[in-house]
C-alpha cells in the first residue's frame, strides 16, 4: 500500500495545436484512500489514470507512488494493478490463469499462485468458474475476474477505469457496493475513474472533478455537493443537475421571476460591482408552495415521475433557463399547469461569478 | 388530371400497400445453392471417379457412372516417378511457409501494434512488390538463378515462394493483429509481461486462428504454383504441378492416370484445409473484451 501523488503532471498530445489532455494536475492521494476521478468525456480523467499506470507518458511534472518517483518507470515496475473498462481478460486462458498470470510472470511458485487465486476467487464468488474461459462467463462474472486479477497481485495501488460501465443498471449498483466494501477490507489505495457522478458520490472517500484536463475541485462527496468550487462542479455533481442561471442582482439578493432569492451578505459583498450573478439552486432545494407564499410561477412542460419523487421541468415567464423542481411523486402537477415554486431553505443557494464562474462568498 | 393529382396527394396518408415478398422462397434458395455447389464440385467428383477407372473405362462415351474401381492408375502414377516431385513440393511448401511465418509475424506485429513514422510507407512497399506480373520478372529471375547456380534447385523455389507470399501474409496477419484489443495488451503490460512474453503468451494465442488462415493460404499458393516451377526447374527440382503437365504427351491424354495424379496432388491441400478449418472458425478474440 502506498500514497500516490501527481506533482503538476501534464500529458500533452503533440500536433499542430498541442492538446493538454491533463494540465498540471496536482493531486495527492493518501495511503488507503478511495479517490474517484470524475468528469465528462474528454475531461482527461482516464488519461490521468493511465499516466499513473504508466500507459501514458508524463510530459511535464512527476508522479510518485509511495516514496518512489515512477514518472519514467514502465507499468510493471510500478506495483499497480489495473481494471479496464472492457475487462481486457485473456480469452485463451482460464479464469484461474487469468488471475494468476501476473504472479506467474513474477516467478511465484505454482502452489502459492493457486492458493492466492483461490482466496481471491472466494472473495469474489468465482470459485465455481476457475476452470472456465472468459467467453463462458456472463458480463458480471467477467467483471469480477478482472477485479480478481487485480486483487491477486496485492499491489500497492488499484487503478480502475470505468469498471462498471459495461454492466446493466441493477448489477452496476450491486457491484458498486461490492467494490467499495472490498476496497475498505483490503485497504488498498484506489484511483477510480467514472463519468457517473452517482458512482463518484457513493464510492469515493474523495472525489476529484476534472474538466478539459484541469482539476476543478477535489473534496469529499458531501463537500462537493454542499460547497462546489465553481459553476461547473455545481452543475456536474448532483442528479438531476443543479439549476444554474444568470440573474439580476437586486438589493438583498437576486431576482428570479417575481421572487427575490435572498443571497447572504458576504456573497453580495463579493458580487459588488456585478449587475448579474450565476445562481445555483438544486431541484431538491425547491418545492411547491401555496398562493401568497414567497415564490415564483413556473409553467410545467415536462414531468419525470420516478416513483418516490417527481421532477418538474419548466420555465419562468420572462426567463430562458429551464428550472427543475423536485416534488412529491404521489401528486405531481400535470404538463401545462402553472405552479408556484418556493425556496425551502435560503442557505441552499449557491452563487457564482458570471465570468470566472468561481464560487462567490 | 385534377383527380389524379388529388389521389396522388392522398396516397401518403393511407397505409402503403404491403409489397409482395420479392425473390424466391427459402426452398428455392436452398435448391439454387445446391445446384451451384454441385456445378462447382462436379469436376472434382468426376476427377475422383475417373481416377479409379481403367483407361478404357475413362474413354467410354457416354461416360460410365458404374464401373469396377481399380487402384492401377495410382500405381502407374507412382511408377512414372511421382514421389520425388511430391517430395519437392512438400519441401518447398513447408519450408517457404515456415519462413513466411518466421519473418511475417514480427513484421506484422511491428506494423500493427508498434507503428512508427514510416509504417504506412513500408506497407505500401510490401504491396507494391505484388504489382509486377510475375511473367515480367521471369527473365531476370531466370538469369539470376542461372548465375547463382540455383536453376533446377528446390532452394530457388523456397526463396521465390517465400518472397511471393510474404507481402500477402504480412498484410493478412497485420489485419488480425489490429483486431487484438489494445486494453488486453495494456493489461498484460501492467501484469508485467515483457515483449517476448506479450507476443508469445498473449498475442499469438489470440491471433492463432488468423495465423493458421495465413499459413493455409501460403501452403495453397506454394503447392499450386506453376509458373516459376515450370520455368526454373526440370527433372531434379520439379514440383507436383510440373509433374502433372508431363501427362499431356504427344501420344495423347491418359485421362484416368492424369486424374489419379491430380487427385494425389490435391489431397495434401485438402487435408491441410480440413485440419485448419477448426482453427479458422474459432472466434478470434471472443471473450477478451465486453
Amino acid at each position: 500500500m502506498a500514497a500516490v501523488a501527481y506533482a503538476a503532471a501534464s500529458r500533452v498530445y503533440p500536433g499542430a495545436s498541442a492538446v493538454r489532455a491533463v494540465d498540471r494536475l496536482e493531486l495527492s492521494i493518501p495511503d488507503g484512500e478511495f479517490l474517484v476521478l470524475v468528469g465528462p468525456s474528454g475531461s482527461g480523467k482516464s488519461t490521468a489514470l493511465r499516466m499513473a499506470a504508466g500507459l501514458e507518458d508524463v510530459d511535464e511534472g512527476a508522479i510518485h507512488i509511495g516514496d518512489r518517483d515512477v514518472t519514467d518507470l514502465p507499468p510493471k515496475d510500478r506495483d499497480i494493478a489495473m481494471v479496464f473498462q472492457s475487462y481486457a481478460l485473456y480469452p485463451h486462458m482460464t479464469v484461474a490463469d487469468n488471475m494468476g498470470f501476473a504472479l506467474r510472470l513474477r516467478g511465484v511458485p505454482k502452489p502459492e499462485i493457486a492458493d492466492k487465486v483461490k482466496e481471491a476467487a472466494g472473495l469474489l464468488d468465482l470459485t465455481k468458474y476457475l476452470d472456465r474461459k472468459p467467453k463462458a462467463l456472463s458480463g458480471g462474472q467477467r467483471q469480477r475476474v478482472a477485479m480478481g486479477r487485480a486483487i491477486v497481485r496485492e499491489p500497492s495501488v488499484f487503478l480502475m477505469d470505468e469498471p462498471l460501465s459495461n454492466l446493466d443498471a441493477k448489477l452496476r449498483v450491486e457491484t458498486r457496493a461490492n467494490i467499495a466494501k472490498l476496497q475498505q477490507r483490503l485497504g488498498t489505495t484506489t484511483i477510480y475513474v467514472t463519468h457517473d457522478q452517482v458512482e463518484a458520490m457513493t464510492m469515493g472517500d474523495r472525489v476529484a472533478v476534472l474538466k478539459d484536463g484541469v482539476l476543478q475541485q477535489c473534496a469529499s462527496p458531501r463537500e462537493l455537493y454542499e460547497n462546489p468550487a465553481n459553476a461547473f462542479v455545481a452543475g456536474f455533481i448532483g442528479s438531476p443537475a443543479m439549476n444554474l442561471g444568470t440573474y439580476r442582482v437586486v438589493d438583498g439578493g437576486a431576482r428570479l421571476g417575481e421572487l427575490t432569492v435572498p443571497v447572504p451578505r458576504p456573497v453580495l459583498d463579493a458580487a459588488s460591482g456585478l449587475d448579474e450573478i450565476v445562481l445555483g439552486v438544486r431541484p431538491e432545494s425547491l418545492g411547491l408552495v401555496g398562493a401568497g407564499e414567497d415564490g415564483f410561477e413556473l409553467t410545467v412542460d415536462l414531468v419525470e415521475e420516478l416513483g418516490a419523487d417527481a421532477y418538474l421541468h419548466g420555465t419562468v415567464d420572462g426567463a430562458s433557463e429551464r428550472i427543475v423542481v423536485r416534488v412529491d411523486g404521489r401528486t405531481p402537477p400535470r404538463i401545462g399547469e402553472k405552479v408556484r415554486v418556493g425556496l425551502r431553505d435560503a442557505g441552499e443557494v449557491h452563487a457564482f461569478h458570471p465570468e470566472t464562474s468561481r464560487r462567490l462568498g | 388530371m385534377t383527380t389524379a393529382t388529388a389521389t396522388r396527394q392522398a396516397e401518403p396518408a393511407s397505409p402503403a400497400p404491403r409489397k409482395p415478398k420479392r425473390g424466391l422462397g427459402p426452398g428455392a434458395l436452398t435448391a439454387a445453392t445446391w445446384i451451384v455447389a454441385i456445378l462447382f464440385v462436379f469436376p472434382l467428383i468426376w476427377m475422383v471417379l475417373t481416377a479409379f477407372k481403367t483407361e478404357s473405362d475413362a474413354f467410354t462415351d457416354p461416360p460410365k457412372l458404374f464401373f469396377t474401381p481399380t487402384l492401377d492408375q495410382f500405381a502407374g502414377v507412382i511408377d512414372r516417378g511421382f514421389l520425388p516431385y511430391l517430395g519437392n513440393s512438400a519441401f518447398v511448401t513447408v519450408l517457404s511457409t515456415l519462413l513466411v511465418l518466421l519473418l511475417g509475424v514480427p513484421a506484422a506485429y511491428a506494423l500493427s501494434l508498434a507503428p512508427v513514422k514510416g509504417t504506412s510507407n513500408a506497407l505500401g512497399f510490401f504491396l507494391s512488390t505484388k504489382m509486377l506480373p510475375i511473367v515480367a520478372a521471369i527473365i531476370p529471375l531466370y538469369v539470376i538463378s542461372q548465375n547463382v547456380q540455383l536453376l533446377d534447385n528446390v532452394w530457388a523455389l523456397v526463396i521465390l515462394y517465400t518472397a511471393m507470399n510474404l507481402p500477402l501474409a504480412i498484410w493478412m496477419m497485420r489485419s488480425f493483429f489490429l483486431e487484438v484489443p489494445t486494453e488486453m495488451i495494456e493489461a498484460a503490460r501492467v501484469d508485467g509481461a515483457s515483449l517476448p512474453t506479450l507476443l508469445y503468451k498473449v498475442i499469438l494465442p489470440v491471433v492463432a486462428p488468423g495465423i493458421a488462415a495465413t499459413a493455409l493460404i501460403c501452403v495453397i499458393f506454394s503447392w499450386t504454383e506453376f509458373f516459376y516451377a515450370v520455368n526454373l526447374t526440370a527433372a531434379r527440382a520439379g514440383t507436383v504441378p510440373v509433374f502433372l503437365v508431363g501427362f499431356i504427351t504427344s501420344e495423347g491424354l491418359y485421362w484416368a492416370q492424369l486424374s489419379a495424379a491430380a487427385l494425389l496432388a490435391s489431397l495434401p491441400v485438402m487435408i491441410v484445409g480440413w485440419i485448419a478449418q477448426n482453427h479458422l472458425v474459432r472466434g478470434l478474440s471472443m471473450g477478451a473484451v465486453k
